[in-house]
This record gives structure tokens, C-alpha cells and sequence, in this order.
């Protein structure tokens, strides 16, 4: 093919007149600068006055970077972008009034709770501490927890998936109405009602409390949100794929089994880490059906057993400095353990994910 | 092993809304067939009556017979996934599984109807893909995903995948429409191969395609919206676009409605 040499030396720029399309701007740090400003001067006026808590400072700030983002803006540029700079001042300023209790929470228990967290304290039990003294460990919770926890799974993820899997591919009319609407409701549920719920069972069969006690109250409370997060995961699959299977010849389960779930599998299994998460920080129902345990018990079918949430719960009551320590160690291991299981389940997700490379 | 698709009195529903009303046809075996009529006249809901597909969407019911070589698809002992198997479909957007390569794509309905013997599945996978004229582009990363391809590249990997469980008659719900003009005439070509293997159905908006790929045409019209589509005149293409039988198939063809 033969090109023609496009022509594209453009005349030199007009200096811009009235009407043309240009128009005088703020240079592009003005929002840092704005920001910049807006705290000197709050630092200035709770000098001033001497205001003593923090957190009017930061509200005068952000106040005041607000009215001095809009003022300027509006004598620079116009009424228009003032209009767009208050509203992007706006959702940055949600945003870090967001971000403040979490950073604020994380750096808390991390300041505190690395004191006494080594491998001393994740390796050993309560036995023979008394809570004032220093000492002791968090193994025996932490046993607990993923024992608990990790039944409450295995209860809960298979029947929360067939659960939705029936709701979407199947579930037709008044049936699948009210299944839906009892898992609305049963995501509302007071954890120390399941808890109570159980409970009641416990008594009524006269058995002892145990972990496995603990982790029947806890797949309740899961249950729920497997089934929503599942339920939303599978009707996002396209359904040109379930056609284009059904139209093979494939049997409906089947086309659900190899083609519908493995589409889905990582916003399943995202859905499904989230709910363990919601549950690992339980502390009601492993109050009642539990009890907590000063020792190492491996048996969740068996006797008392300890949990992360209730550990916390026990060493705060105690109340000595020492104690108050183990509590937010013990609180920094539950929020790694919740931590880590999201980053696994980011990695299935994103390893599970449909591939589009080429 | 081509088959003849003889239709009888067909009509088709969603929920009480009547789409398809009493159509009578006979399609030839070794042949390709192509529907034509304005949008909503329910030509892809006919086609997707010929391998019960229709009643897979919720509502969806059937009333007539469609016999496929004297045996009626909608007997009261016929299993709508034997049906499938006998009758593929291929669709108006390219749809590979996502979750899959291009090999497993193409060997999806093997793998998952299980009959199929290890060792010959890559010779399936290989002479369908050549069938689908794909093989050349794609036999250096068939373990890539399908979704990489491009679209027409897709559209041909997924007729790869319908031919390769070997069905009697392939059913084509506007294969083209989301393709450019030289991935189409691909597929017309792919079609041209292909009727020699199967009965091949083609619904499409593209008169000229119509023309060009199929040896008959049925007309469908609508008398209004919200009216059941029907059958106008089934005839060879020739006669179709030269001298239709019916005025309101030539005022279609030749622009002057629809």
C-alpha cells in the first residue's frame, strides 16, 4: 500500500481569547496546597483558643480545606469547578474520617500487642498462670479456634452452596421465596441467640459443653452468608454458558457441576472466607456452649475448650497490666488469622479466575 | 448422518404469550437452511424448538411435533439432553467456556457427557478444529484460554466445539452478527464445508448471507407487535429472491418494510 505523508503540523497555538475553549486554571498540587493551608491554620486556631481535643482540630481543618478550596477555586477558575472541587473535597474527606478508626484500631493493637507476642506465647497454654502474673500463652485458644471454626466450615460450606445452588438453578415459585427470605432473616440473627438455640439442644439431650457445641452455633451464623455471597457469585455467570452447555447435550448437573461452579469458584470461595472470618470473632456463643479453658484440650467433641474472642474477653476481665497484654496479643493473632485467611482467599480468586491471556 | 427435520403444526410459548404459531416445515437433510424475517418474529425461538432448547428459558413450553427422521422429539419418552446431543446449537455470541483452554473447550461436550476414550480425544479435538478451519491459528497454544481468541476466532472454536460430539443436525442462531465481514465469509465458507456432514439451520438478518450460503429460505413475519410470528413461504433461495410466491416476502427482500 502506499501511504500519503499525513500532514500533521498543527499552526501555533492563539493566545486564548474570550469564549474560546481554554480557561484559567488552579496548577494541579492546588487540592495538596488547599490541604496544606487548611491544617496550618486549624493548628493556629486550636492554638489560639486552646482547644484541647485533637479531633476538633481535625474537623476545623477539614472545615476550613472545604471553604478554602471552594473560595479560591471560585475567584481562579468558576462557580462550576469550585462546584467539582467541594465535591471531590467532600469524598475525600469521608474517606480519610473512614480510614482514620481503622488505621487508629490497627495500630493500637499493634503497638500493644506486640509486647508479649513471640513464640513463647503462641506455643503454651494458661496452665498453672495466674491471670495477674505474667507469662502464659495463647495456644491452647488458638487450637480452639481453628478447630471450631474449621467444623463450622466443613457444616456450613456444603450446605450453604447446595443451599444456592438450588435458589439459583433450580428454585422456582413460593419454595425459593421463602428460602430466601429466612436466609434475609436469618443474616440478622444475635449471635447469643443462636447461641441460646443451642444451648436449649444441649440441655434438652443433656450434654456437656464442647467446641463442636461452639462450631453448631457458629455454622448457623454462617450459613446465611454463604448462601448470599454464593447465591450472588452464581448469578453472575453468564447464562449464554449454561446454554452453550446445555446445548452440547450436558445434563443440567453436570452443566452446573463443570461449568456453572468452576466459573464461579472464586467469588465462592472469597464469599465463603468472608463468612469464616464473620465467625472466628465470636464470643456469645462460646461463652454459653464452650465455656473456656484455662488448658490445652485438641478434642473438640470432648470438654471445655478456649477460643481466640473469648480469650480476649477473659484475660481483659482479669484486669492486671500483665493480663491486659495477653488480651491484645491474643487480638492481634485473631486479626492475622482473619488477615491471612483473606489474603488466601484473594489468592484463589485470583488463580481460579476465568483467564483471558492469550 | 444428516437427518430430515419435519415440523407439523409447531407452536411455542413464554409463560401465556404466544411467540410461534402453527408453522409446518420440512428440512432437508445435507442441506443448509436459512430463516429470514424482521426482529421478533420468532425465528430464533423456532430454531431453538428444534432441540428443546426453548424450554429451557422459564415459561417456555411447546405445542406440535417436530419429527427428526420419523422419530418425534417431543414424545413423551424422549430425553431433551439425548435430543441435544443429536442436535447442536451454535449461538449469537461467541460463548467458549471461560474456565477452559481451547482444547478443552472443543473437548468439553466428550469430557462431560464422559463417553470418550482418552486417547482419541485430541484426534476429535484435532479434526474438529481443521472442520472449523481453526486448527492452523491455534494449534501452537491449545492449552491457552478460548477466551484470548478473537471474536470470530471464538465463533469458529465454538462451532469446533458443537461438531465435535458429532450431531446429526446443526442448528445457527445468527452465527455472524457479531463479526466482521472477513470472519464471516469464514464462517459461510465453514458453512458451505459443513453440509456436507450435517442438516445445517441458519437464522440470520443478512439477506445477502442468506442468499449466498443457503439452498432454501423460510420467510417469518409477524402481523403485529406482540402477535405470534408464523411461517410465510418456505421455497428454495433461488426462487425466494427471485420470484417470491408471496408479495409480503419480496416487499421484505426488497427493503420496501421491516
Amino acid at each position: 500500500m502506499s501511504h500519503v505523508a499525513v500532514q500533521d503540523a498543527r499552526p501555533a497555538t492563539p493566545a486564548p481569547r474570550k469564549g474560546s475553549l481554554s480557561a484559567r486554571s488552579l496548577p494541579r498540587w492546588a487540592g495538596a496546597g488547599f490541604a496544606v493551608v487548611s491544617i496550618a491554620l486549624a493548628i493556629g486556631i486550636g492554638l489560639a483558643f486552646d482547644l484541647q481535643s485533637k479531633v476538633q482540630w481535625g474537623l476545623i481543618a477539614a472545615l476550613l480545606f472545604i471553604l478554602v478550596s471552594y473560595a479560591v477555586t471560585t475567584a481562579v477558575e468558576n462557580k462550576r469547578q469550585a462546584k467539582d472541587r467541594v465535591a471531590t473535597s467532600l469524598v475525600w474527606v469521608c474517606f480519610i474520617l473512614a480510614v482514620i478508626p481503622l488505621a487508629s484500631l490497627l495500630w493500637t493493637t499493634i503497638s500493644r500487642g506486640t509486647k508479649v507476642l513471640n513464640g513463647y506465647f503462641l506455643s503454651h497454654s494458661m496452665a498453672g498462670v495466674p491471670g495477674f502474673e505474667t507469662g502464659g500463652g495463647v495456644y491452647h485458644a488458638l487450637i480452639g479456634t481453628l478447630e471450631q471454626v474449621g467444623i463450622a466450615t466443613l457444616i456450613s460450606a456444603p450446605l450453604g452452596l447446595l443451599a444456592a445452588v438450588y435458589l439459583v438453578e433450580y428454585g422456582k415459585g413460593t419454595l425459593a421465596k421463602a428460602v430466601t427470605f429466612f436466609v434475609d432473616v436469618m443474616t440478622g440473627i444475635p449471635s447469643i441467640v443462636a447461641g441460646l438455640f443451642i444451648l436449649t439442644l444441649m440441655l434438652m439431650f443433656d450434654l456437656g459443653p464442647s467446641g463442636f457445641m461452639g462450631s453448631l452455633a457458629l455454622s448457623i451464623l454462617m450459613l446465611p452468608v454463604v448462601v448470599r455471597s454464593t447465591e450472588e457469585m452464581l448469578k453472575l455467570v453468564p447464562n449464554e454458558l449454561r446454554e452453550a452447555s446445555l446445548a452440547l447435550g450436558v445434563p443440567k448437573w453436570r452443566t452446573i457441576l463443570k461449568v456453572v461452579l468452576p466459573t464461579a469458584i472464586g467469588g465462592i470461595t472469597t464469599g465463603v472466607m468472608l463468612a469464616i472470618a464473620r465467625i472466628a470473632g465470636e464470643t456469645a456463643p462460646i461463652m454459653l456452649l464452650v465455656f473456656g479453658n484455662q488448658l490445652i484440650n485438641t478434642n473438640p467433641f470432648q470438654g471445655a475448650q478456649s477460643s481466640l474472642p473469648f480469650y480476649i474477653w477473659e484475660q481483659y476481665r482479669v484486669g492486671s497490666d500483665a493480663a491486659y497484654d495477653r488480651a491484645w496479643a491474643a487480638a492481634l493473632v485473631l486479626i492475622a488469622f482473619v488477615m491471612i485467611l483473606n489474603l488466601v482467599a484473594r489468592g484463589i480468586a485470583r488463580w481460579k479466575a476465568p483467564k483471558t491471556g492469550r | 448422518m444428516a437427518k430430515r427435520i419435519d415440523v407439523s403444526g409447531l407452536s411455542a410459548y413464554y409463560g401465556a404469550h404466544k411467540a410461534i404459531d402453527d408453522i409446518s416445515m420440512t428440512v432437508e437433510p445435507r442441506s443448509v437452511t436459512a430463516f429470514i424475517g424482521p426482529s421478533g418474529c420468532g425465528k430464533s425461538t423456532f430454531l431453538r424448538t428444534l432441540n428443546r432448547m426453548h424450554e429451557v428459558t422459564p415459561g417456555g413450553r411447546v405445542e406440535g411435533k417436530v419429527l427428526l427422521d420419523d422419530e418425534n422429539l417431543y414424545g413423551s419418552a424422549v430425553d431433551p439432553v439425548a435430543v441435544r446431543r443429536t442436535v447442536g446449537m451454535v449461538f449469537q455470541r461467541p460463548n467458549p467456556f471461560p474456565t477452559m483452554s481451547i482444547f478443552d473447550n472443543v473437548a468439553a461436550g466428550l469430557r462431560l457427557n464422559g463417553k470418550f476414550k482418552k486417547n482419541e480425544l485430541a484426534d476429535v479435538v484435532e479434526k474438529s478444529l481443521k472442520g472449523a478451519n481453526l486448527w492452523n491459528e491455534v494449534k501452537d497454544r491449545l492449552n491457552k484460554p478460548g477466551s484470548g481468541l478473537s471474536g470470530g476466532q471464538q465463533q469458529r472454536l465454538c462451532i469446533a466445539r458443537a461438531i465435535a460430539v458429532e450431531p446429526d443436525v446443526l442448528l445457527m442462531d445468527e452465527p455472524c452478527s457479531a463479526l466482521d465481514p472477513i470472519s464471516t465469509l469464514a464462517i459461510e465458507d465453514l458453512i458451505g464445508e459443513l453440509k456436507e456432514r450435517f442438516t445445517i439451520v441458519i437464522v440470520t438478518h443478512n439477506m445477502q448471507q442468506a442468499a449466498r450460503v443457503s439452498d432454501r429460505t423460510a420467510f417469518f413475519n409477524l402481523s403485529a407487535v406482540g402477535q405470534p410470528g408464523k411461517l410465510i413461504e418456505i421455497d428454495e433461495t433461488e426462487r425466494i429472491f427471485s420470484n417470491p410466491s408471496v408479495q409480503a416476502t419480496e416487499d421484505y427482500i426488497s427493503g420496501r418494510f421491516g
